[in-house]
């Protein structure tokens, strides 16, 4: 249906009269909403805002992936969901919270994951993309997928205190298509480099405000209303409070649409990005599941337990341990024993790992062992009173 | 001085500045410094062969310096340089 035969009835014409009454957007405006198709892949930090938002402002068909259930820590942020929602699907949940919330709409679930087998038949179906995920592999995936299936992807991203927001491949006034994140960064980090929300942390506010950016990125893209941060990126730091745009070209060397396109299907996105691919410099350390460790305790055997982590995890949960964070350990050889065995502990079993090699290499241990899974291990398994972050 | 805006990954070498500033007469002048000065970060901003990193981009003000004279772009005092790393967070 084209827009123009969009009708609205007397209860629409006065929810949305606010939009109808913007010279600028009217009604012409309001129709084009109702006409139009948002897939929202992600509907966490980001997506809790750009759902509310794009729901409230009466675009006609809004498609949620997500196959994520709602965690208790996840309620800092992502204002979807309430205390009765921990453990259900956010997918579920963000549906009925956007039903109660407008009525007049369209929502459908898609309670799964977003991968390879199902990118392109999904974005297919909509009109719009709005990139609400936290990894780089889906990043590429939901980028290159746009990029295929000719469609804009309206992208925000956060770290701590810092948003990025811009708007790839959007269909331009001469029939190209505008820049893409391949332009951007042609390929991700190393796994390990740039920590996730989930290690790095982000402050609760941050994902709503650029959420928000997002979300009135798509209203202009759908309504034709401004200029869109089409082949711009915009920046924000929340901790000195400074924003910056800047020009994104394309780059000519672009795998999906540059001038000599060498990719022209999706790719395996965990490979691109380095995950689960045997790194050769990453040799085994000796491990210890947390049960056998758990028996170790019970028993009373000699040992010593380093804790890898930061004090501001460390205040979180601890399990005893002597508090040595990864960066200091070579500097603290005085405080780690070589004749006993010394267990090293952290979140979940990677930076103990590290400290074990570098321990290893540099000082000549021989009695360290990791503990498989760490602290979060610990706490399922062993001490569930503990918190978990 | 040149000013180098520093993003929040990278912040962890650098004491936790968001700023930095040297005399530098050219972009890599200016990120040689900065990692002359700050253990480990250099691996964060080239490769083995001394190429910029993939994913980070360096700006002159508003324009990618790939689209001047790439590290060779010629900075004037008060300039402001940025580096901007690709991240990835949003719902978890």
């Amino acid at each position: 249906m084209s827009h123009q035969d969009i009708t609205f009835s007397k209860e629409e014409l006065e929810r949305y009269s606010r939009h109808l009454i913007i010279p600028e957007f009217n009604i012409e405006g309001q129709r084009k909403l109702k006409a139009s198709s948002v897939l929202v892949i992600g509907s966490g930090g980001l997506g809790s805002p750009l759902l509310l938002y794009l729901a409230a402002a009466g675009v006609g068909r809004i498609g949620i992936v997500d196959f994520d259930t709602v965690d208790a820590s996840n309620l800092q942020r992502q204002v979807l969901f309430g205390v009765e929602d921990v453990g259900v699907s956010k997918a579920v949940a963000a549906e009925k919270r956007l039903a109660s919330l407008n009525p007049h709409i369209t929502i459908e679930v898609h309670d799964t994951m977003f991968t390879v087998d199902n990118a392109r038949e999904l974005v297919k179906q909509y009109d719009v993309v709005a990139d609400g995920t936290d990894n780089f592999p889906t990043r590429y995936l939901v980028n290159d997928t746009c990029v295929l299936e000719d469609k804009v992807n309206v992208y925000a991203s956060i770290f701590r205190f810092e948003g990025q927001a811009s708007v790839f491949n959007e269909l331009l006034a001469d029939g190209t298509r505008g820049p893409n994140y391949r332009d951007l960064f042609p390929s991700p980090p190393p796994p390990g480099l740039v920590p996730s929300c989930a290690e790095g942390g982000v402050i609760g506010v941050l994902p709503g405000i650029l959420g928000s950016i997002q979300a009135l990125e798509v209203l202009k893209v759908i309504s034709g209303v401004g200029d869109t941060l089409s082949g711009r990126l915009f920046l924000f730091d929340a901790t000195a409070f400074s924003t910056r745009i800047l020009k994104i070209r394309k780059n000519k060397n672009n795998p999906l649409n540059g001038e000599n396109p060498t990719q022209t299907e999706l790719i395996n996105y965990d490979q691109f990005c380095g995950i689960g691919v045997p790194s050769e410099q990453l040799r085994e350390v000796e491990e210890i599941t947390v049960l056998d460790y758990d028996q170790w305790r019970k028993d009373g055997r000699e040992h010593v337990l380093i804790d890898v982590r930061e004090p501001y995890e460390y205040g979180i949960a601890e399990m005893g341990g002597t508090l040595i964070p990864l960066a200091t350990v070579l500097e603290s050889t005085d405080r780690i024993p070589k004749d006993i065995p010394v267990v090293v502990q952290c979140r979940s079993g990677s930076r103990s790992a590290t400290a074990i090699r570098e321990l290893e290499d540099t000082h000549g241990y021989t009695n360290l062992i990791n503990l498989k899974g760490g602290i979060l291990e610990w706490q399922e398994a062993v001490q569930p009173m503990l918190a978990r972050y | 001085m040149a000013t180098l805006i520093i993003p929040t990954p990278l912040r962890k070498f650098t004491g936790g500045e968001s700023i930095y500033t040297a005399s530098a007469s050219t972009v890599k002048e200016l990120l040689v410094a900065l990692y002359t000065s700050h253990d480990g970060i250099k691996k964060h901003l080239f490769d083995d062969e001394g190429e910029l990193r993939s994913f980070i981009r360096v700006y002159l003000g508003d324009e990618d310096i790939n689209e001047l004279e790439g590290v060779d772009t010629k900075l004037e005092d008060r300039d402001e340089v940025s580096i901007i790393p690709a991240i990835a967070g949003g719902s978890k």
